[in-house]
């Protein structure tokens, strides 16, 4: 690990102005910055040590909820106003990680994990775009199992636009299945992104995992009022049970009147750079009665344009079904 | 580094309250520390670098050292670390506290978990100066061979273990989990189970509870006994 200074500012003010030096970065849970820094992926000269400068209060009211960036995953997930409103929300925190990396790692934090590309993590590999910008990519050739089929840039494995990553956050499906929103502070202000618009697509700058500027804060997410606390589910598919990253991952949220669905939320994991939503998947939904084949109409338009790479192509099947299964439960509503 | 070394190292890396070190054995060090390693890394050494730090190749930038004040099992210490010192290396390396095991230095296995202000974390992501002024309880602070606390003494009652690496990690995993439970907090298998106020600690909830904590040897069936016993659905209180 490079040596790196070390600063504990006691707000977000002084935050902000200690990020501007240069390489430096924010340092939250720490679960996935210091595990990167060990294997030389990441290389801040100073972290920022934003642990004690407050923001994190979760508030919850009928109007909705507003999520400190600094609330640890455990303590969002088992908050009694995010269960009994936004089951969907607990759900896929509890599904991530381990106890103990929940209980450090950070709502903030986890908006901004990166992929768990073998290739990324892996400094032995020269080509990776998104480690090495321009350096091209090890995955499309390699083992590519668990990557993106859709939204993903492949332009050949020497392209240095050709990035298959995938994002491995369980909360941020939920929070796009929400329509959460981000609220960021930086050296000029304040300003709000649509979750859905915070993550990008790799394009032609695999580098940026995130429309966040150098220099921003995430301060706070906040969530509409409830609609899905009757009738929501997380379905995450992996290869052992517990304490693995999902092949495939359904945050899935039902308004329900009798069996007529009248509105929904619905989002993939597991599938792109970013979690995957589709307006037309979701309006699809609406007004439709809540059966199999209203599902697997959803899902055929969520999945439409998905492309595997050599070993994932079992992904497309494996999330159709996972869309209707996850829907289906949540039609089914909370279990007593 | 030869582990015929790293004790002495221990002993003078400047700042610990141990006092164990005489002065003879820090000139010895010192000496066959010159002799074996670059100015570069004893100059890491004197900053008080652990082994870990000191194992990697020191390139061209100087280490960044931090005080640091720390509670361990109600013990104060006051030292300087170099900032890249992990909670785990501080215990293991700097603070003799061996009981906690480094296994992925990942966060991946859970054998590193402890204590810290009463959660349980993986200590190996866990930065040490990020711990300033934190109360860390390891294995060493839980019991001893004297007094064992009710989960050790479950672990040996039940044979929870085989090679015992993870052990340590388990219990203090476990100890959690049993405090977690007294506040009803929820696991994925009681949103699976339908049951999100007050779960009941089944078998299923044990083993998801303590998933972040790998047993290479695959005494599974045992944690999970050893676990059950002390959980209101095991009988004992």
């Amino acid at each position: 690990m490079n040596p790196f200074a070390y600063q504990r500012p006691d707000a977000p003010e002084a935050a902000l102005h200690a990020v501007a030096t240069h390489n430096s970065k924010f340092l939250g849970g720490g679960t996935n910055l210091i595990d990167l820094m060990k294997d030389g992926v990441e290389s801040p000269t100073t972290l920022i040590d934003i642990n004690h400068i407050g923001l994190d209060q979760i508030t919850a009211s009928a109007d909705g909820a507003t999520i400190g960036a600094l609330v640890r995953n455990s303590d969002l997930a088992n908050h009694a106003a995010i269960v009994a409103s936004y089951p969907l929300l607990s759900h896929a925190l509890l599904s991530g990680a381990s106890p103990q990396l929940r209980n450090m790692a950070t709502t903030g934090g986890n908006l901004l994990q990166r992929t768990r590309c073998f290739y990324f993590m892996d400094t032995a590999f020269p080509a990776c775009n998104k480690r090495t910008p321009g350096s091209g990519c090890a995955a499309i050739k390699g083992f590519n199992r668990t990557h993106a089929i859709l939204g993903a840039t492949d332009a050949g494995p020497t392209s240095p636009h050709t990035c298959i990553a995938t994002n491995p956050s369980d909360m941020n499906v939920a929070l796009y299945a929400l329509d959460a929103k981000v609220e960021i502070q930086g050296p000029h202000g304040k300003r709000t992104l649509s979750v859905r618009d915070f993550h990008r697509l790799p394009g032609d700058t695999p580098q940026l995992d995130t429309n966040l500027h150098p220099g921003e804060l995430i301060v706070a997410v906040t969530l509409p009022p409830s609609k899905f606390a009757k009738n929501s589910w997380y379905l995450k598919v992996r290869d052992r049970q517990s304490y693995a990253f999902a092949l495939i991952s359904v945050a899935a949220g039902l308004e329900l009147e009798g069996n007529t669905i009248k509105s929904a939320g619905l989002a993939l994991g597991g599938v792109a750079h970013k979690p995957w939503h589709s307006p037309e998947a979701e309006h699809a939904l609406i007004g439709q009665p809540a059966t199999p084949e209203t599902f697997a109409k959803a899902a055929t338009l969520l999945l439409a344009g998905a492309k595997p790479q050599a070993q994932n192509a079992f992904k497309i099947e494996l999330a159709k079904q996972s869309i209707v299964r996850a829907l289906t439960q949540a039609a089914q509503g909370v279990q007593a | 580094m030869s582990p015929s070394n790293r004790k002495e190292e221990e002993d003078v890396v400047p700042g610990i309250d141990s006092g164990s070190s005489d002065a003879n054995s820090q000139l010895d060090l010192n000496r066959r520390q010159f002799l074996a390693t670059s100015a570069v890394v004893s100059a890491g050494l004197a900053a008080g670098l652990p082994n870990f730090a000191l194992a990697e190749a020191p390139g061209t930038a100087a280490p960044n050292t931090m005080p640091l004040s720390i509670s361990i099992n109600k013990q104060l210490h006051t030292l300087t670390i170099d900032t890249r010192t992990s909670l785990l290396d501080l215990l293991r390396e700097n603070l003799d506290l061996t009981g906690s095991k480094k296994g992925c230095d990942h966060g991946q296995c859970g054998a590193c978990t402890v204590l810290l202000d009463g959660r349980r974390v993986n200590s190996c992501l866990t930065l040490a100066v990020a711990a300033q002024g934190s109360e860390v309880t390891t294995i060493e602070g839980l019991g001893d061979e004297s007094s064992l606390s009710p989960v050790q003494k479950s672990f040996l009652d039940h044979d929870g273990f085989q090679c015992g690496y993870c052990t340590p990690g388990q219990i203090c995993s476990a100890t959690a989990l049993l405090a977690e439970t007294k506040h009803n907090t929820l696991s994925t298998v009681s949103f699976e189970t339908g049951r999100t106020t007050n779960p009941t600690i089944t078998d299923d909830e044990i083993r998801e509870r303590m998933s972040g904590n790998i047993c290479r040897c695959g005494a599974y069936p045992n944690i999970v006994a050893a676990v059950r016993a002390l959980t209101s659905a095991g009988g004992a209180a």
